[in-house]
């Protein structure tokens, strides 16, 4: 890790912070997140010599808004760390090559840690409260709160991380929240998942222990086949279909 | 319903839509929050709470993940509780029927953002050269038509499904012939059941998981008791 050679105010992290809030605002199939990484880092190159509009401007901002993969919330630590590059002058072709370089790792990590263990853990613990009998707001705040503790710290790290490491950046991403943080969320997760269903059931179904006890088994006969067939069905779909099914036959009978 | 109240749930729905992938993803397009939220907005937070958890748990097995195509669930759930808040009367029925619409709708919506990418990478190309040519105002430009076209995408999503469905709602609850306790066991045990298997699908991967889980049924089971 080495010092940068410029500064980056507070003001203008905090630019780019709000605008990570809309890096995928432009999403698209063709360059992805790209434009929204030009956007994100546009704050910053302001600094640069002959600032907005000037030649360096013109060429930074540019080359950060072609083609770009990343999870969003990890992206946060792509924009910091160009934000830097480009501010000490780095060499335009290194530049490319270190972007590209940052795709896959930021999507892959941010995918297994955030849309694989984050998000489903913080919506199992809401569901954990609601069965523990707490009302609408006590179940939304805790799932609110709970996640965006968690997402809006990712944004923030991220941020501060990449502009500290700049082009050593990958080092970053061996942080052990990263590395271990989604086998520990996903263990504790398992957890919630089973202590919360049977409690949302018998909330929902009301006091019938008899139902309950046969509504419990139908559960666990159902999750048993779903998991034989992992990959292979979207159980979603299929319950839905069922659902339908029983409407229709419910409504014409 | 009438049209400023339409208006007003499209306004929401919108909003929700946008913080699917735009904007600030959140997570208040969550089922669990939209539903609620519309539920408390129409004045009926403990119905919007009940189609909130129970879409949660077929939320939990679809992932937001990068360019693949998954439910919509800010604006489906606006009309999912707008319909359930709407029924006379709280039961099994309407909550299913809101649970279908919910659910089918969320995969419209997913469709209609595959269309709303397509659109921005069209605007995209179009500006390719000015992007090329550093453009400030080429690249805000573009991620503010992106958000505003998003924004109208779920608040046009949200007025279609109430006006399509309310009316269905209200002439098929009167004809429901299926008996309460069965209509809401189904309705739970279908919903737990893709929670159970999203459980699996998404921690199996981690080592020793499955027996974590049972740890959390038998907790769960140790609760119920307590919490009855």
């Amino acid at each position: 890790m080495s010092e940068p050679q410029v500064s980056l105010p507070t003001r203008t992290r905090v630019a780019i912070f709000l605008r990570t809030l809309a890096i995928q605002g432009a999403w698209n199939y063709e360059t992805l997140v790209g434009n929204g990484v030009g956007f994100c880092v546009e704050p910053a190159l302001r600094r640069l010599p002959g600032g907005v509009g000037g030649e360096a401007y013109r060429s930074a901002l540019a080359r950060q808004s072609q083609y770009f993969n990343a999870h969003p919330y990890l992206a946060a630590v792509a924009v910091g760390a160009l934000a830097r590059v480009e501010l000490e002058g780095t060499d335009p072709a290194k530049i490319v090559r270190f972007r590209t370089a940052l795709c896959g790792p930021l999507g892959s990590v941010g995918d297994r840690l955030v849309w694989a263990a984050w998000l489903p853990f913080c919506a199992l613990l809401a569901l954990l409260v609601f069965g523990c009998g707490a009302g609408a707001a006590g179940t939304v705040l805790t799932f609110l709160i709970s996640y965006n503790v968690g997402h809006l710290a990712l944004r923030v790290w991220g941020i501060n991380v990449g502009w500290r490491e700049g082009l050593n950046v990958a080092s970053a991403l061996g942080n052990p929240v990263l590395r271990q943080g989604p086998i520990h969320i996903a263990r504790w997760g398992a957890m919630l998942a089973g202590a919360s269903l049977p409690l949302v059931v018998q909330r929902l179904l009301g006091p019938d222990r008899v139902v309950l006890g046969e509504v419990l088994v139908v559960v666990a006969a159902g999750a048993f086949l779903i998991t034989r067939f992992h990959g292979r069905i979207e159980a979603w779909k299929w319950l839905l279909g069922m659902l339908a099914l029983f409407a229709l036959y419910s409504v014409i009978r | 319903m009438n049209p400023v109240e339409v208006g007003a749930l499209s306004v929401l729905g919108a909003v929700l839509g946008l913080d699917v992938v735009s904007f600030p993803q959140a997570m208040l397009s969550r089922p669990l929050v939209a539903a609620t939220l519309t539920g408390s907005f129409l004045g009926a937070p403990e119905r919007g709470l009940l189609l909130g958890v129970t879409l949660e748990c077929f939320a939990l097995d679809t992932l937001p993940v990068g360019a693949s195509r998954y439910p919509e669930w800010g604006s489906s759930s606006v009309v999912g509780a707008t319909l359930l808040a709407m029924a006379p009367a709280p039961s099994a029925a309407a909550l299913l029927l809101a649970v279908v619409v919910s659910l089918a709708w969320s995969w419209v919506g997913g469709w209609s953002m595959v269309q709303l990418r397509r659109l921005n990478a069209r605007w995209a190309s179009a500006r390719h050269d000015a992007v090329a040519r550093g453009s400030r105002r080429t690249v805000i430009g573009l991620q503010l038509y992106g958000m505003t076209a998003d924004l109208a995408r779920g608040g046009l999503m949200t007025a279609v499904g109430i006006v399509v469905f309310a009316p269905l709602m209200a002439r098929a609850l009167p004809r429901w012939s299926s008996g309460e306790t069965v209509t809401g066991a189904i309705v739970m045990a279908s919903a737990a059941i893709v929670a159970a298997g999203a459980g699996h699908k998404v921690f199996h991967a981690v080592s020793n998981t499955r027996f974590w889980f049972v740890a959390g049924i038998a907790l769960g089971l140790v609760l119920l008791g307590v919490v009855r």
